[in-house]
């Protein structure tokens, strides 16, 4: 069965640090924990300044968005080491997000946690898209498809299979790195 | 035997892997010194470890483990309160020798009394505060070595000539089970220091100028390799402040070369504290690839602002005198040293702040410093206060990334804020319209004194 997704985009600008995914009074929450792993999906990208972004990404009274697709430009995740962020996205029911580039820590965290695919596209998507746009990402092509315009986004090479298994645990255990359960 | 010419953070990597060579992009599996946590990810990173390795796993070096609560702990927030002890009982059950607690009961329970007020002390013997800080003084940062923390500003052990970075809670977890990492070599930048620092200006000024230059992921995945003769004249303390923020440049690392200073430092810290005390520094090779290589003169440089909303949004602090700010900050890992009070207190001894004015040492010891350093029979803790400074002996972090609402400085609505923190993406310190310029301890104080952005040489001679 091909592996897509199709969704409203949700369009962000350049520089998206953690403290707007999930603003730090939030960090209380431990994402181990499973009610609050869904609270923190209720408060993600929360931190965006609402006089540029009026339109929420989660719906008040929401644990989950509409939107399974996130368009950035440079450096989205920029900031703290905080798992709490690539985590929150995945909560709230992110699949994808594609951005111009990525900060080292999130794109890390997001391949770790197995929470969400993190492409890299080398066009800037963020000035091309609208939040409402409706897209599809084929993870089996890599490519992005909207508004009538599909777009190649960079594979994601040796990280693929772990965020495929479901993180690093997962991926360590199928593979023999370390004992199973 | 052909020698093959590395830079520092290769030479670590290639160490703590077992291998005579690395070269940038190569993934290794590295053995790790130290793991530091705290109370924001440790509990999550504690959850991950049991999940995947059993409620009954054991961690693989209770040695190497170091938790040091310090960022939501002087909040009446429950939630806040409970991971302080969820931290306790897994040091409990794990009897793990370095968890620094707020309270002295093993057993106990944490909870702030927000009747005492914000200021008075309320920890007991055994708390540090901002654990980047409490590392070194504590004497858990080694040269040669591997630290992780799953905290992004854990590169500030760099000026240590380590490799020290920051990671999620997962990798963290994986780390507590099986003491390794696999991880990538990053291509190095090297940011060549010659010169000294002119009057008026502080190493925080070196790094603000450093990341305009270079732009606020201009670093991303790389490691910033500090070397020349700039850098044996600063003190530890204006090394740590400089690796502290080459996060905010995006890179993975920040690492400086091993002189007599680091030496005295560490040798000092690890017999004071009965930690690990044998360790290989790294040398500088002769030649080393860099994929970026630049001269900066020190003498040439000038009090610099990282103007919201970024942190390579750069200024010099004399262009900017139409600025009005509502607040000024002193305090934080990278700007809430001792040196940085001292600096601060230098510019408003004798005078009065002009806005409202936080200071909040990093650590219970720069507490005690501040109180015991005499300025003319005067500690330099009352000329903070007859200064109008509000300080709090509640060392912690918290307001530099907002924190829970009762965080004391915390920007609870819009303001601009003057700061000697290391971030100031929107929201950074509370309110998300709020507006923070990061600046060395001598601007903020010149800006306190004015309520404007100031020059400090305005007021130092």
């Amino acid at each position: 069965m091909a592996h897509t997704v199709t969704s409203p985009v949700y369009v962000v600008q350049d520089n998206i640090d953690t403290d707007q995914i999930i603003p730090a009074q939030y960090l209380t929450l431990v994402p181990t924990i499973p009610d609050e792993y869904q609270k923190l999906g209720s408060y993600a990208l929360i931190g965006l300044p609402d006089s540029l972004y009026p339109q929420r990404f989660v719906a008040e009274g929401e644990t989950l968005t509409e939107y399974k697709i996130v368009i950035a430009g440079r450096n989205f995740g920029c900031g703290s080491s905080r798992e709490h962020a690539p985590i929150a996205l995945g909560a709230a029911g992110v699949e994808a997000v594609i951005a111009e580039s990525f900060a080292r820590i999130f794109f890390r965290n997001c391949v770790a946690t197995g929470e969400i695919y993190p492409y890299d596209t080398p066009v800037r998507l963020s000035e091309i898209i609208k939040t409402g746009d409706v897209a599809t990402v084929d993870f089996d092509t890599d490519t992005l498809t909207v508004n009538g315009s599909s777009y190649s986004l960079k594979p994601l090479g040796e990280v693929r299979p772990v965020i495929d298994a479901g993180g690093i645990f997962n991926y360590a255990r199928k593979n023999g790195m370390i004992a199973s359960h | 035997m052909i020698r093959f010419l590395m830079t520092l953070t290769e030479k670590v990597l290639a160490r703590a892997s077992g291998k005579t060579h690395v070269q940038p992009g190569d993934n290794v599996w590295v053995n790790v010194d130290t793991l530091m946590t705290h109370d924001v990810c440790g509990p999550g990173t504690i959850g991950v470890f049991k999940r995947e390795f059993g409620k009954d796993a054991k961690v693989w070096d209770r040695q190497k483990v170091v938790i040091i609560p310090d960022h939501y702990i002087f909040t009446a927030d429950s939630m806040s309160n409970r991971n302080v002890d969820i931290l306790r009982d897994f040091v409990r059950e794990q009897g793990l020798p370095y968890f620094y607690d707020v309270i002295d009961d093993p057993n106990g329970h944490w909870s702030f009394d927000a009747g005492k007020g914000q200021l008075a002390r309320q920890y007991g013997s055994r708390y540090t505060g901002v654990c980047h800080t409490t590392l070194p003084w504590k004497g858990h940062t080694r040269p040669g070595e591997i630290l992780f923390g799953t905290d992004s500003h854990t590169c500030m052990a760099g000026a240590f000539n380590q490799f020290a970075t920051g990671i999620g809670n997962t990798d963290a977890g994986f780390i507590l089970g099986t003491g390794k990492l696999l991880i990538k070599v990053p291509e190095t930048m090297r940011f060549f220091l010659e010169g000294a620092l002119p009057a008026g200006v502080m190493a925080k000024d070196v790094i603000l100028h450093v990341i305009g230059e270079i732009g606020f992921d201009g670093a991303t995945y790389k490691a910033m390799q500090w070397e020349g003769p700039g850098v044996y004249t600063m003190s530890m303390d204006d090394r740590m402040t400089i690796a502290n923020m080459a996060i905010e440049a995006g890179g993975k690392n920040g690492i400086f070369p091993c002189d007599q200073k680091t030496l005295d430092y560490v040798r000092e810290r690890v017999e004071e504290n009965g930690t690990k005390q044998d360790f290989e520094p790294v040398d500088l090779d002769r030649d080393q690839s860099f994929s970026y290589d630049k001269v900066f003169d020190l003498s040439k440089l000038e009090p610099t602002v990282a103007c919201h909303p970024d942190p390579g949004n750069r200024k010099l602090a004399k262009e900017m005198g139409n600025i009005s700010l509502d607040r000024a900050y002193i305090g934080s890992c990278t700007g809430g040293k001792t040196s940085d009070f001292l600096a601060f207190a230098e510019v408003v001894r004798g005078k009065t702040v002009k806005i409202d004015t936080f200071g909040v040492p990093a650590t219970t010891k720069v507490v005690r410093e501040l109180k015991e350093t005499l300025w003319s029979g005067q500690s330099v803790w009352q000329i903070l206060e007859s200064a109008g400074v509000r300080l709090t002996e509640n060392a912690s972090c918290a307001a530099c990334l907002g924190g829970p609402v009762d965080t004391f400085g915390r920007l609870n609505k819009p303001m601009k804020c003057i700061s000697a923190t290391n971030r100031n993406f929107p929201g950074r310190m509370g309110n998300k319209e709020s507006e923070v310029f990061l600046a060395s301890p001598y601007t903020v104080a010149a800006s306190a004194l004015t309520g404007k952005i100031t020059d400090p040489r305005e007021f130092i001679s």
